[in-house]
């Protein structure tokens, strides 16, 4: 098990390897569909993304009585959608992870080689385990997206991720597909 | 909390699967009696995961190698189905299309029942069992009422006796998106129009979902039928109990097959590669015309969403159908 605490670094980053089991302890900023379209159509971000993870995820929020927000639930999305705009944001505002379930392309296999990020894979449909990881809501952006839609900033500690795409070219998505490719062949 | 004081406590929330007894001297609103039924289906379904899916993930969960991402990910499966239950909160939030099957005596009426149904979902939404879900698909729109056309999608089914069975299903997106329908003969496959081309189309479904169904999944596939009807048996087929056996021989083999077969393939949990690619697999049959050769598959997620209950002459809950 390997953990990657706050604050995140490239440097840091680049020392993960496909197959790792991760925890992490920090800062996480939530954005899935509308938020990339957003930065891609020319906006700029309203938090500062440098050396942040991303997380592909539309949380089920809830307010209390005296103005305070929790996550009910808060498992990953699928990252494919992001695709056409995460090499971008990697590029243009320096993020360095990216976590979400399913696994990305090439653009961003390609973008975290070459400015050093990793893409983490959240167990899909453990809204309840990731929920409790989070300890803390610290600001929400974007509102008028709509809730799940917002850019939510987190803090959670112990957040269990597998690192499937990493800094180095591999992806853990291709090796896996290639693999039962060829038992495939020999099953049909 | 300690997390296995929380374990303790929520195995106890088992039996937090209510049964209403109503005391005959007091005068039975029906339609609330059914309202408050069908909203405690709704939340036992969207938080716990029914017993033989429960034992089919626990046992496979003991095959995947001590420390792999897999058994990584099937740890964190559990811990997640453990907090659902205490917390009576969905277990993923995407808690899906919400699909009703009714069985009912001769004589009932559909149309008041439907009304309680969807009556039913409305207040579970607003009770945070369901999510607001269901969108608008011309408009985008989202009423957060998870109503609207087709939505919630109730099933009818008359039977004989005089008990109501109702039985729902939260069929989660990411799943239904890795789900496939095939028709036969397929070449790029080498698939004919036998149970030897079955077989192969099937597992061709699980190899191209790879992990993006939330894997480990179940199988509901339906052989023949035209294109509706067989999409629908093939989900119907997910009603059935994992651990179940196909009444019919060459099917109940071939079902097994697929089963060791896929798990072969070493997707994983997740698509993290492992042992545990396919929990199970249903499948049924229905007549075709010469033309045609459909075969449909219903991928479901580890996230197995689905309950039944007997309804008494009150409508109150008899019985637990899994
Ligand atoms: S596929 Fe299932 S477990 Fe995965 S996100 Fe969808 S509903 Fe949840």
């Amino acid at each position: 098990m390997k953990r990657l605490n706050y604050p995140f670094s490239p440097e840091a980053v680049r020392e993960l390897r496909v197959g790792d089991m991760v925890l992490i302890t920090g800062k996480l900023f939530t954005g899935r569909d509308a938020v990339h379209k957003y930065i891609h159509d020319g906006n700029k971000p309203p938090v500062d993304l440098k050396n942040q993870i991303i997380y592909h995820c539309g949380p089920v929020t809830l307010k209390d009585k005296s103005g305070k927000w929790t996550v009910t639930a808060a498992g990953p999305t699928t990252s494919i959608r992001e695709e056409p705009y995460q090499w971008e944001v990697i590029r243009d505002y320096g993020i360095v992870g990216v976590i979400g379930k399913g696994g990305m392309g090439q653009k961003t296999l390609d973008a975290c080689k070459e400015y050093g990020c990793v893409y983490l894979h959240a167990v899909g449909g453990a809204a309840q385990v990731l929920a409790e990881k989070i300890k803390s809501v610290d600001g929400l952006y974007l509102e008028e997206f709509g809730l799940p839609e917002a850019i939510w900033e987190l803090s959670v500690e112990d957040f269990p991720v597998v690192v499937t795409m990493d800094a180095h070219g591999n992806s853990l998505h291709k090796d896996v597909e290639a693999h039962s490719k060829e038992v495939l062949k020999t099953v049909l | 909390m300690t997390k296995k004081a929380a374990k303790k406590k929520a195995s106890k929330k088992v039996s937090a699967k209510k049964i209403v007894k109503t005391k005959p001297a007091k005068k039975i609103d029906s339609k609330q009696q059914t309202i408050d039924s069908l909203v405690e289906l709704i939340r036992v379904t969207s938080t716990v995961v029914p017993d033989d899916v429960f034992r089919t993930i626990t046992t496979a969960a003991k095959h995947e190698e001590k420390n792999s991402t897999a058994d990584y990910a099937m740890g964190i499966i559990k811990d997640n189905i453990d907090l659902a239950k205490y917390k009576s909160q969905p277990l993923c939030q995407d808690t899906g299309t919400v699909i009703f099957f009714v069985y009912h005596p001769a004589g009932f009426h559909q149309t008041p029942f439907k009304e309680l149904i969807k009556k039913a979902v409305t207040l579970a939404t607003k009770k945070g069992y369901l999510r607001q879900n269901s969108v608008n698909s011309l408009t985008g729109e989202n009423a957060g009422t998870n109503l609207g056309e087709g939505h919630p999608s109730i099933h009818f089914y008359e039977q004989k006796g005089s008990e109501v069975e109702v039985k729902l299903m939260l069929k989660g997106g990411g799943c239904e998106n890795v789900s496939a329908q095939y028709s036969l003969p397929d070449t790029t496959l080498g698939a004919g129009r036998d149970i030897e081309g079955v077989r192969k189309v099937v597992i061709d479904a699980v190899y191209k979902a790879q992990g993006k169904g939330c894997g480990p999944g179940a199988l509901g596939v339906c052989v023949g039928g035209d294109r509706a009807d067989s999409a629908y048996f093939a989900k119907k087929q997910l009603l059935r109990k994992l651990d179940d056996k196909n009444s019919n021989k060459e099917l109940d083999n071939l079902e097994k097959e697929i089963v060791t077969t896929c798990n072969k393939l070493g997707i994983g949990p997740m698509g993290f590669g492992g042992k545990t690619t396919l929990l199970s697999c249903k499948i049924t049959h229905a007549n075709r015309v010469p033309a045609s050769f459909f075969v449909s598959i219903s991928y479901m997620c580890w996230a197995f969403r689905r309950q039944g209950v007997v309804l008494n002459k009150n409508f109150a809950i008899k019985k637990w159908l899994y």
